[in-house]
Parts: C-alpha cells; sequence; structure tokens
C-alpha cells in the first residue's frame, strides 16, 4: 500500500461519507428497524426481525478473530452464497442491544460485508442471511480480553 | 571449523585444563556428545526465544506446566519425573538438567550454566561445516530480555545475530520497540543479511501485508520455503500505541493460501518458522495442510522429539526449541525425487562448559558491553535462595519483586505478569542489576498503585487464568499465569471461563466483592501511566533487604489436578 493510494482512500472515504449523510436521512433510516436495534436480548432480536426461526448454514462464511485485538471495534466479514439473499444481519449475543448491523442486497448485489463491531465481552457473534424468506445463519466465539502477556 | 578440528580444539581444551579442567562432571562426556552424524541433504537449525541472553546462564524449567483438556499428559505439559518417563532419559545427567527442574542447584553446579552466543556459534558453525548450504532460524524473542538489549534499542541483539549467522527470523518482543524501531532495524541493518517474515501481520486499515510473508532458499538443489507466522497477540499482550497501525491473529486461511502459493512454485520442503506457542501450533497443524515441519517457540517448551500431527493430507511435525539460549535444534532432512522421504531431529543443549567459546563472539560481546559495564555489575544483594521465574503460578524472583512492590509502594496486594523468560540464580549468588534486569528489561516498566475493587480482582485474574487455561488453544495466548503477592486463592484449572478461581484472602480474611484494596503493579497497557520503573523498585527494595532468604512462595492452592504430570512436587 503506497501513501498515495491511502491518502486518496481517506480522502474519498469522507466524502462517501458525508454524501451518505445525506442520502441516509431521506432513505436509508427510513427502514430502520427501531425494536429489533434496541431489543436487549437475543429472542427478542430475533422476534423483532420478523419471528425468525434460524437454521445453521455451511454456505455462510463468517470471518473474525479467535480473539479480539480491541474490543470497541472487531472486524467482521459475511460472504453469503445462499441465492437471492436479501439480507445480513450481525448479532453479537452478549451485547446489552444484541443487533449489531443489518445489512440490506438489493438488484443483484454480491452478498458481502466487513464491518467493525464493538464488544464489552467474549460471546458468540451469529450472522443472519435472509433469502426467499427464510432465515439461514453461522456464528463464531469471538473472546474479548483485558490482556497482558506472559512469554 | 569442521567436525575434527572441533574434537580436537575440545580436546586440546581438556588436556590443557583451559575450559573443562575444572569442570569434571563434563569432562569425560565432552567428546561425541556434539558429533552428530550428518543425514539427509537439506538441513535447519532452529533457535528461539533466546531473551537476548549474550552470556552463558542458568535456566531452571518449570515445575508447573498444567495442561488442560486434550493437551494433559502430553508434550509439552510435562514437567519433571514425568518428562523423564515420557522421553525415557536418565535423573542426574546433564539432559535431564537442561530439560527439567530436577534436583537444580546440584545439576547447575555440576553442569554449569547453559547458553551464551559464543558457544552457540562455535555449535552452529560445527552444525554448518558437517551440513553444506545449512540455514539457521530464529523464532524472535531475540531482541528482549536483557539490560544491553533495553539500553541499546535492540541494536546488540541485531549485531550479534548477524554475527551469529541467522538466515531468517519472525518475532514477537520485538515488536514491543515499536513499529518504527523494528521498520528501522529491518531496512538499516537486516535488509541483506537477515530475512524478517510474518504472513499474519498486515495494516489495519487494508489489510496490506507488512512484512514479506516467507522466502524460499535453495539448499543443495532443494526448494525450501520458510513460512513467519509472528506471535498472533501482539495488541492484546503488549499496549496497543507500540504498534498502532498493525493488526496480528492466527490467520489460518492466509496460510493456507501462502502453502499452495509455494508449493506451486516448487518448494519440496515447507516450514513454518512460528511464534505461536506450542499448543497453538499443534491445533494449527492438525487444520492447515501442506507443511513439513513447524518450529516453534514462545512457549518456551524444550521437547526433545518433533510431535507428528496428522491432517487431511499428510503429517506435520511439531517441534518447540526452549528458551535462553539453551537449546539449538537441527532438523535433518532427506530429499529425494522431489518429496521428502526421512528425517532426524535432535535438540542440542548449549552446556558452555562443553563447547569452547567462538573467540570472535566473545571479543564482540566483551566490547559491547563496554560501555555499560558498571551499571550491570552494580551488586543489590545476596541470596541464599533459588531465584527462577518458570512455573505456571509463580517464581521465587517474582515473590521477590511483589514484595518489593507491596513494601516499596505501601500496597497490600501486588500483581506481577506472567513472563516466561527471565534467568535463574543459585543460593550465594550475588544480585546485580543486571541480574534484575534479566526480570523486567521491557519498553513499558512503569509501576502502578491502583485502588481495585475486590470483584475486579477476581475478574482481572479470571480473564488471565483463561488465557492459559482454556482447553481450546487458539483462545489460550501463551504466557503464564499473573502473578499475585499478599493474597492468597485457589486455582482449578479444569473448572470453565470465569470459575477457576476461589478462596482468595487477604491475611486470613476473605476478599470482599465490594471492598476497595490497594494494589501494585507494573506493565500496564494503557498510554500515558507514571510511575517509577519496575527495576527502580526493585533495586530499591533490594539494597534496603541485603540479602534474599525466601521462606515461603506464595503458591496458590491447585484443585483438580493431583495426578496431572504437568506438576512435579519434587522440584
Amino acid at each position: 500500500m503506497n501513501i498515495s493510494r491511502r491518502t486518496f482512500f481517506s480522502k474519498a472515504g469522507s466524502m462517501v461519507a458525508m454524501l451518505g449523510l445525506l442520502s441516509a436521512t431521506r432513505n436509508a433510516f427510513a427502514g430502520w428497524n427501531a425494536s429489533a436495534f434496541g431489543a436487549k436480548t437475543v429472542p427478542d432480536v430475533l422476534k423483532d426481525l420478523g419471528n425468525l426461526t434460524l437454521v445453521e448454514s455451511p454456505d455462510i462464511i463468517l470471518m473474525a478473530p479467535d480473539i479480539a485485538e480491541d474490543g470497541s471495534v472487531v472486524p467482521i466479514e459475511v460472504t453469503s452464497s445462499i441465492p437471492n439473499t436479501q439480507r445480513i444481519d450481525i448479532i453479537a449475543e452478549q451485547n446489552p442491544n444484541p443487533l449489531a448491523a443489518s445489512f440490506r442486497f438489493s438488484n443483484g448485489a454480491l452478498p458481502f460485508i466487513g464491518t467493525k463491531i464493538k464488544m464489552g465481552k467474549t460471546a458468540n457473534v451469529r450472522a443472519i442471511v435472509i433469502a426467499d424468506g427464510k432465515a439461514w445463519t453461522a456464528a463464531k466465539m469471538i473472546k474479548v480480553t483485558a490482556g497482558g502477556c506472559g512469554g | 571449523m569442521n567436525r575434527r578440528e572441533f574434537i580436537q580444539l575440545l580436546a586440546t581444551a581438556a588436556a590443557s585444563g583451559a575450559v573443562l579442567n575444572s569442570r569434571s562432571a563434563l569432562a569425560g562426556e565432552a567428546t561425541g556428545f556434539y558429533d552428530l552424524p550428518a543425514f539427509g541433504n537439506v538441513s535447519l537449525m532452529h533457535m528461539t526465544d533466546c531473551h537476548a541472553q549474550l552470556l552463558p546462564i542458568y535456566f531452571r524449567e518449570p515445575n508447573i506446566n498444567i495442561g488442560v483438556g486434550a493437551a494433559k499428559g502430553q508434550p509439552p505439559h510435562l514437567v519433571g519425573e514425568h518428562f523423564l518417563r515420557y522421553y525415557g532419559l536418565r535423573p542426574g545427567t546433564k539432559e535431564a538438567y537442561a530439560l527439567t527442574c530436577l534436583d537444580f542447584r546440584a545439576a547447575a553446579q555440576r553442569y554449569g550454566k547453559v547458553g551464551g552466543f559464543a558457544h552457540l556459534k562455535t555449535l552452529v558453525d560445527q552444525v554448518r561445516a558437517s551440513r553444506p548450504g545449512s540455514l539457521l532460524l530464529d523464532g524472535g524473542d531475540t531482541w528482549q530480555g536483557s539490560a544491553t538489549a533495553l539500553w541499546s534499542k535492540a541494536q546488540d541483539m541485531v549485531d550479534a545475530s548477524k554475527l551469529l549467522g541467522v538466515d531468517v527470523m519472525t518475532a514477537h518482543w520485538e515488536f514491543t520497540y515499536g513499529a518504527d524501531r523494528v521498520t528501522e532495524i529491518i531496512n538499516k541493518d537486516l535488509t541483506g543479511h537477515i530475512d524478517f517474515i510474518a504472513q499474519n501481520v498486515t495494516t489495519k486499515d487494508f489489510g496490506d501485508p507488512v512484512f514479506k510473508p516467507w522466502v524460499i532458499k535453495s539448499i543443495n538443489g532443494v526448494q525450501v520455503a520458510i513460512i513467519g507466522q509472528a506471535f498472533p497477540y501482539v495488541p492484546i499482550s503488549h499496549p496497543r500505541y507500540l504498534v498502532p497501525d498493525w493488526q496480528f491473529g492466527i490467520q489460518e486461511e492466509g496460510l493456507q493460501t501462502h502453502v499452495n502459493t509455494v508449493r506451486a512454485k516448487g518448494a519440496q520442503i515447507v516450514v513454518l518458522l512460528s511464534h505461536n506457542g506450542m499448543d497453538v501450533d499443534l491445533k494449527l497443524a492438525s487444520r492447515v495442510t501442506g507443511i513439513d515441519v513447524i518450529f516453534g517457540g514462545h512457549t518456551h517448551d524444550g521437547v526433545p522429539r518433533p510431535v507428528p500431527v496428522k491432517n487431511a493430507s499428510g503429517t506435520t511435525l511439531v517441534t518447540n526449541a526452549g528458551s535462553n539460549g539453551k537449546f539449538l535444534g537441527v532438523m535433518d532432512f532427506d530429499v529425494r525425487n522431489g518429496k521428502l522421504q526421512d528425517w532426524r531431529y535432535r535438540l542440542m543443549p548449549v552446556f558452555s562448559n562443553l563447547l569452547p567459546a567462538d573467540p570472535n563472539m566473545t571479543s564482540w560481546i566483551n566490547t559491547m558491553r563496554v560501555p555499560f559495564s558498571s551499571q550491570l555489575s552494580q551488586p543489590l544483594a545476596g541470596t541464599e535462595s533459588l531465584l527462577y521465574r518458570r512455573d505456571n503460578f509463580i517464581g521465587s524472583f517474582d515473590q521477590v519483586i511483589m514484595d518489593a512492590l507491596m513494601k516499596v509502594k505501601n500496597a497490600e496486594i501486588s500483581f506481577s505478569p506472567g513472563f516466561r523468560w527471565g534467568t535463574s540464580l543459585l543460593p550465594g549468588d550475588t544480585i546485580t542489576m543486571e541480574h534484575l534486569m534479566d526480570q523486567t528489561a521491557i519498553t513499558y516498566p512503569t509501576t502502578t498503585l491502583i485502588e481495585m475493587r475486590g470483584d475486579t480482582i477476581k475478574s482481572i485474574m479470571e480473564d488471565v487464568c483463561d488465557n492459559l487455561f482454556n482447553p481450546d488453544p487458539y483462545l489460550q495466548q501463551g504466557g503464564d499465569m499473573i502473578r499475585v503477592g499478599g493474597m492468597h486463592y485457589s486455582i482449578n484449572p479444569n473448572a470453565p471461563s470465569g470459575q477457576r478461581i476461589s478462596d482468595m484472602t487477604l491475611h486470613g480474611k476473605p476478599i470482599s466483592p465490594t471492598k476497595i484494596y490497594k494494589v501494585a503493579g507494573w506493565a500496564p497497557m494503557a498510554e500515558g501511566a507514571t510511575g517509577a520503573p519496575i527495576w527502580d523498585v526493585v533495586s530499591e527494595y533490594l539494597l534496603d533487604v541485603k540479602t534474599v532468604n525466601l521462606r515461603h512462595i506464595n503458591e496458590p492452592k491447585l484443585l483438580g489436578v493431583g495426578n496431572n504430570p504437568g506438576l512435579e512436587i519434587h522440584c
């Protein structure tokens, strides 16, 4: 990675962020599921997301560290190879508000997302894929530790 | 120097009495011990975790190294007599001295110090002479662990590594000099001499590789790929600000991709030079395919025989080569028809009384030390106790550090990190500033005094404990338990996360979850902590007490591990 590319991306990123803010207020927030994001338990989140019944799927790849380097920004990547993936939700099961993110895919967008979520303690992180009205899932345990060394 | 010259040199030394005469226990065993018959056509030497120990030292192996879950009773979780039985070694021998804590004081007096770069250099050169084209791989933790390394910002170890003839290295504590210093050393000193490799370090923003992930070397016409695996948890185990822009992790998928790439480029042997720690390496070997051998470090386990681990496409050998310059691993491969046919491995202890010191290295080390000599040799106290660190829960030198913290900082309880480095001192030795720095020389040495609730103390201890005893190796970090002074507790390593610590008491009274306690510690993770460096606190204490005579070591009460072969009561 050379400096000019990194500088370019950081500038481009701030522009996108500004534009995003404008459009977000008009469009994206219209579909904001306030009750699901506000729910305090996993069963409540699933209820608010549409009474989901989850089925484990090997067609979801959830990439995340085994031990988080920083619990306040834990990198998560989800790739779905389930046909007609319309939505990917991410749940950190032990968070005070477990639903961390929800992404919608339309017009044939490739169902791949990368984001960073905040975690207070060690927990299962679960990706939920909605496709053709069914809910599929994959989970990974991520350890959050205070740190300190040995070897 | 070829093998014959080497043996002649030993014989001369023995005859003249220059090196060996006062060590009669070893003199008769000298000839032949380092006489390794050459085998095959590709040889790799492996050293790891020398922790900047340029001179010969004593290093006592642990009496407690408990394995939980599937690791119980398996290498490397064997100590003392359990270790000897497993490997068919006899008690009282120099091998038993090198590899176990048994009868350490007497054995140390009998067989002398171990390691030292001048002695290691002689052994490395001997192996090179009998095995043309062989390479020396360094698994890291080379630049940290001594006063001179800290004071020269690792320059002494960088120069010594080049003089020793290291060809390839990966890293862990190296990163604690900060990202800028690591980059500077690679650009200024290592380029053209030592390949610094790590496949699992990338930039936080775009995930771009920071270092070369691997190198391919041609050894006697055989293509050998060496992939680097740095310690996966640098920003968790050490302050984040030291490497603000880099991310680590085990990165299995990336590793598999690199293995496939080097195989596609024609590598006939694929080696992982790893600082994962042995438990992590054993799990990784069962999941990643196409690696012939993992040369491991970090957990400081002297493992005499490689552990073969089966995976989907074959078998991967896993080694670990101890610490503090005590050992040199020598792996010989017989590669024919494009394939690995057979191998031989020896973990060679470096007995400084058996291996003559290389004159050039000796002279270089002596010259390097001159500007520091008065500080290094400053006497602080005598000791009537055997001082060591290595043990799952506490070492006697840790007890001294925690006593010093409580006394000097006026605390009820003290914490000290569960480091596995730190040399040993025999009863009767004088503790010098150099010895104290061997236990404390880090780049974030600040001491702290914090008011902590009882429940916070428990949660910190449970957290560190889980990094040691989680049954899943990928959730371990490879250090030992946080050392605790003042407070007693019980521990059940086999209990679930968060439930291993119990019976916490201070002066016989139970620790109250809601009460506030004054806790002294050092090596804080947060930036901006203020306080005297740990060596100032401990030296003040030692100058005051004059003689260390430990009547008690605050070993916790162990529950549920009575028959664990990682426990030796005879040390």
